[in-house]
């Protein structure tokens, strides 16, 4: 396959997401009217009255009919314009621009930390079964999955910043003397370094690592799971005993051999690990007061903000449709059996 | 404010690599002695307390960056505490006013050599165009505006650069102190006119993101969701000048990461706690934990009117009987707050408000009136409350729930997540039964009624309806306190509360605030957010 072919297929595959996410644009639209809750008395305030309601209910635009509230967000979409969030009080783009990358740095750290843990034990889990280190991977995955991430988290910042004064305060992504470095990417550590200042990157860095680890703890279960589980079986299977008679080098035949042909599940399961976090990680932004976009998510489902709402479900489909192209390039890649027009 | 505002207004170009200053706050910043770093659940929404959708946190902006026409005198209550005091105004913007003899106008003379934090004068028109705005803009504003006969620009003079008027539809006692609360905040009018559009003549797209006032703090930054940083203006004329030079406001969603930053030492006040964590620290010993009763308000239980059963004033009754007042005030409540129930009599002695209703836990007499009603054999009926109350309320509804069943009626628990409560309490007023917790801005009984007894106003949420209460409540609303007739008007409404009970009181909640030994200057506002104008720090 050339190079050519591989973008034509990639574009042909971005092509294919624009109906589903279409379908998503109006299915969001209409859930988002179907909630309960009238938005309009909420946002009018604690003394509203009838009239006052009424006043807020035209000035957002609810008095029209869905029709025609849907063309307007059709057509303002079509501009690039997400509208404004109301209990916010800026726009939704702005909103997503601010948050987006505030999740993604915490979820990338999560997860280089996660795979950076789960890989290893999984391999080692999976190279002796029924050892200590097999056991020890049963007991993280166990712990990984039955402790709530608010609960790991409360005990971090309890463990390390109350008790042992070791970790920063839990003040958000930034302590309270520093000032965000000029964003280009949005990523406060990349954009510290990029700006060459080492202090701020510092700070960033230290405010994101208790964060990371409770929410890299809650996936480490799945990864580490699948490692080993994916090992087993491929170590088990004919052509490593092949190669392990052939007399092939030990690491050899576990890395070039075995973890290879098993990477293929393990990405499966990291794409899948990796939007779960980005979306959900509202417990770990509630405990460290981070920024981000999960909890913007709930606060809007909450008050009926609608625009928010909308602007975020559709933040995460494209994100969605990159990632899942992203994981099945990253297949060919891994493995050149795997077509992607698969 | 915008980083890149931030660095324009330092007077530094947009390369920040030379100036470490730009990179740290400076040192003292982290925290001391003149800087003042609060930790609070939520953040603002807006810069404009006009704006629609505003929420509450927005307040404490209006508060500290903007001036009002007078504010209010502070008094210090039985505990030490500061609160303010709503019965006696004293200048802000303005330097003196003078109602005439016949109470229909009120003249205020503009204070000399204030200005705006952009150096320009302070005038009448400026106070003109904001009032203006108030009643012209909808909503929350003018509602408020409203409530103290303010209604219309034509109300409003400029009669020269230092000379306000205010023509007033009808004299009422509340006028003067709703000119302190929050909304008639008084904008640079010029700058605001400068940015505003012909679709928006209000200039609210550009006061929503910066604020243009006069008042004892500047904004440095407003990073949304994270946190707003003030920076006092030293020009300012309108007050005693405020001893902080500085405050953070960070939000921290978990009170529990909240608790530990105070408890580290990392925060110098620390808002909106459960009441459960702010007796612990009390008990502590360590902070300074403030609790002043929060005016006009009452943590009570609603009896729906169009609910059969509630529909019999003795079944009411019968319910006041049976709430288990102590053990909610304890185990809920954990006693931030003032009893609201074991009244001696049911005609008050007092018009002090609020003030203990005349029940107790007695399920034999509540046993009784069930039976006198006719509902021996109980009823079922839903109980509600806001889940974005549960810290409090769920215990207390599991509780009240208990001690019904005693008396034969079957509660069920519903929760109803915040944003649908106001639909379902206040505007569609389906709630057979619910826990309310309506506290009004201005401290009368006859306000309170305005809001919550008389018919189909919002905070009505028990359907209730009654000619006399009707009658005495817009009598009393717009009569001054010492009016000879007001007294005795007062006692029978508070009477008339007693005996029909469609609201049962438990008890009046603290505000609770959480500080280090070394901060001084806590004030408590009707409006329940800092006012950080009266803050200081000892040195340790």
């Amino acid at each position: 396959m050339n190079r050519n072919d591989k973008l034509r297929i990639i574009f042909g595959r971005l092509m294919q997401a624009i109906p589903s996410i279409i379908g998503i644009i109006i299915v969001t639209f209409i859930l988002t009217r179907a909630l309960p809750g009238d938005p309009a008395v909420y946002f009018a305030g604690p003394a509203a009255t009838e009239k006052s309601i009424q006043e807020v209910r035209v000035s957002l635009g609810l008095d029209k009919g869905w029709l025609e509230q849907f063309w307007i967000y059709a057509t303002s979409l079509a501009t690039g314009d997400l509208g404004v969030s109301v209990s916010t009080g800026l726009s939704v783009k702005e909103e997503l621009i601010r948050r987006l990358p505030a999740s993604l740095e915490l979820t990338f750290l999560a997860l280089i930390f996660s795979v950076g843990v789960a890989l290893p034990l999984g391999i080692a889990a999976a190279t002796r079964p029924n050892s200590w280190v097999d056991q020890l991977c049963r007991l993280v995955v166990t712990a990984g999955v039955s402790l709530p991430v608010f609960f790991t988290g409360l005990f971090m910042v309890y463990l390390f910043y109350y008790i042992l004064g070791i970790a920063p305060a839990p003040l958000g992504r930034l302590d309270i003397i520093y000032l965000s470095p000029p964003t280009v990417t949005g990523f406060y550590t990349i954009d510290a370094l990029l700006d060459g200042d080492f202090e701020t990157f510092g700070a960033a860095f230290r405010q994101l690592i208790l964060p990371a680890i409770t929410l890299g703890i809650f996936t480490l279960a799945p990864l580490a799971r699948m490692t080993r589980g994916a090992m087993l079986q491929v170590l088990s299977s004919d052509f490593i005993r092949t190669a392990r008679a052939s007399g092939l080098k030990r690491s050899t035949v576990l890395y070039s051999y075995a973890f290879r042909n098993a990477l293929l599940p393990i990405l499966t399961t990291l794409g899948m690990v990796f939007s779960f976090m980005l979306g959900s990680n509202v417990l770990v932004e509630k405990v460290f007061a981070w920024p981000g976009i999960g909890s913007f998510a709930i606060e809007a489902l909450i008050v009926s903000d609608y625009a928010a709402v909308q602007g975020f479900v559709l933040a995460m489909a494209i994100l969605y449709v990159l990632l899942n192209l992203t994981i099945d390039i990253v297949y060919t890649l891994v493995d050149p059996r795997v077509g992607l027009e698969s | 404010m915008r980083r890149r505002d931030f660095l324009k207004t330092m007077g530094a170009a947009s390369s920040a690599a030379v100036i470490p200053f730009l990179r740290f706050l400076p040192a003292e910043a982290a925290g001391r002695d003149d800087t003042l770093v609060v930790v609070s659940g939520n953040g603002p929404n807006s810069m404009d307390i006009q704006r629609k959708g505003t929420n509450r946190p927005s307040y404490q902006i209006a508060v500290n960056l903007y001036d009002r026409l007078v504010g209010y005198s502070t008094k210090t209550l039985a505990n030490g505490s500061l609160m303010y005091d709503y019965s006696k105004l004293e200048p802000e913007a303005a330097e003196s006013w003078v109602v005439s003899p016949d109470g229909k106008t009120i003249t205020f003379k503009m204070r000399k050599g204030a200005t705006f934090w952009d150096g320009a004068p302070i005038t009448a028109y400026d106070v003109k165009w904001s009032f203006d705005r108030a009643v012209s803009l909808g909503g929350f504003p003018t509602v408020q505006m409203k409530a103290g006969a303010l209604e219309k620009p034509e109300q409003f003079e400029a009669l020269d650069a230092d000379t306000f008027v205010i023509k007033l539809l009808r004299p009422s006692k509340l006028t003067l102190p709703d000119l302190g609360v929050p909304v008639p905040i008084i904008f640079n009018s010029e700058l605001a006119k400068k940015n505003a559009t012909a679709d928006d003549p209000w200039a609210t797209e550009y006061l929503h993101r910066t604020p243009a006032g006069s008042g004892a703090f500047m904004l440095e930054r407003w990073d949304p969701g994270q946190q707003v940083v003030y920076k006092r203006f030293d020009e300012w004329k309108n007050g005693v000048l405020p001893g902080i030079s500085r405050v953070i406001i960070r939000e921290i969603p978990s009170a529990s990461t909240r608790r530990a930053l105070l408890e580290k030492g990392d925060a110098d006040v620390s808002l909106e706690m459960p009441p459960k964590d702010f007796a612990e620290l009390n008990a502590s010993g360590k902070y300074t934990i403030t609790g002043v009763p929060i005016e006009n308000s009452m943590i009570s239980i609603g009896l729906n009117l169009n609910f059969e059963p509630f529909a019999n004033k003795l079944v009411r009754q019968a319910v006041a009987y049976s709430v288990p007042y102590d053990q909610i005030f304890k185990q809920a409540a954990f006693e931030r707050g003032i009893p609201m129930w074991g009244g001696k009599s049911l005609t008050p002695a007092t018009i002090e408000w609020p003030q203990p209703f005349p029940y107790d836990t007695d399920y034999d007499k509540a046993k009784a009136l069930l039976k006198e009603a006719g509902y021996e054999n109980g009823f079922e009926v839903p109980l509600s409350f806001n889940l974005g109350l549960a810290q409090w309320s769920e215990p207390m509804c599991l509780l009240l729930q208990e001690s019904l069943e005693k008396v034969g009626i079957k509660a069920t628990l519903e929760k109803i997540p915040g944003a649908n409560w106001r639909t379902a309490a206040l505007v569609e007023k389906k709630l057979p039964m619910h826990i309310k917790d309506f506290g009004g801005w201005l401290n009368y009984p006859d306000y309170y009624s305005f809001w919550v007894y008389q018919k189909d106003r919002l905070f009505n949420s028990m359907n209730y309806s009654n000619p006399e209460v009707e009658k005495i409540t817009d009598i009393t609303l717009n009569m001054e306190v010492d009016d000879p007739q007001y007294e005795p008007n007062i006692k029978k409404l508070l009477s008339i509360f007693f005996e029909d009970v469609p609201l049962i009181p438990v008890y009046q909640p603290y505000l609770d605030v959480a500080m280090q030994k070394n901060v001084t200057g806590y004030e408590y506002y009707a409006h329940r957010q800092l006012d950080c104008r009266s803050f200081g720090k000892v040195s340790a």
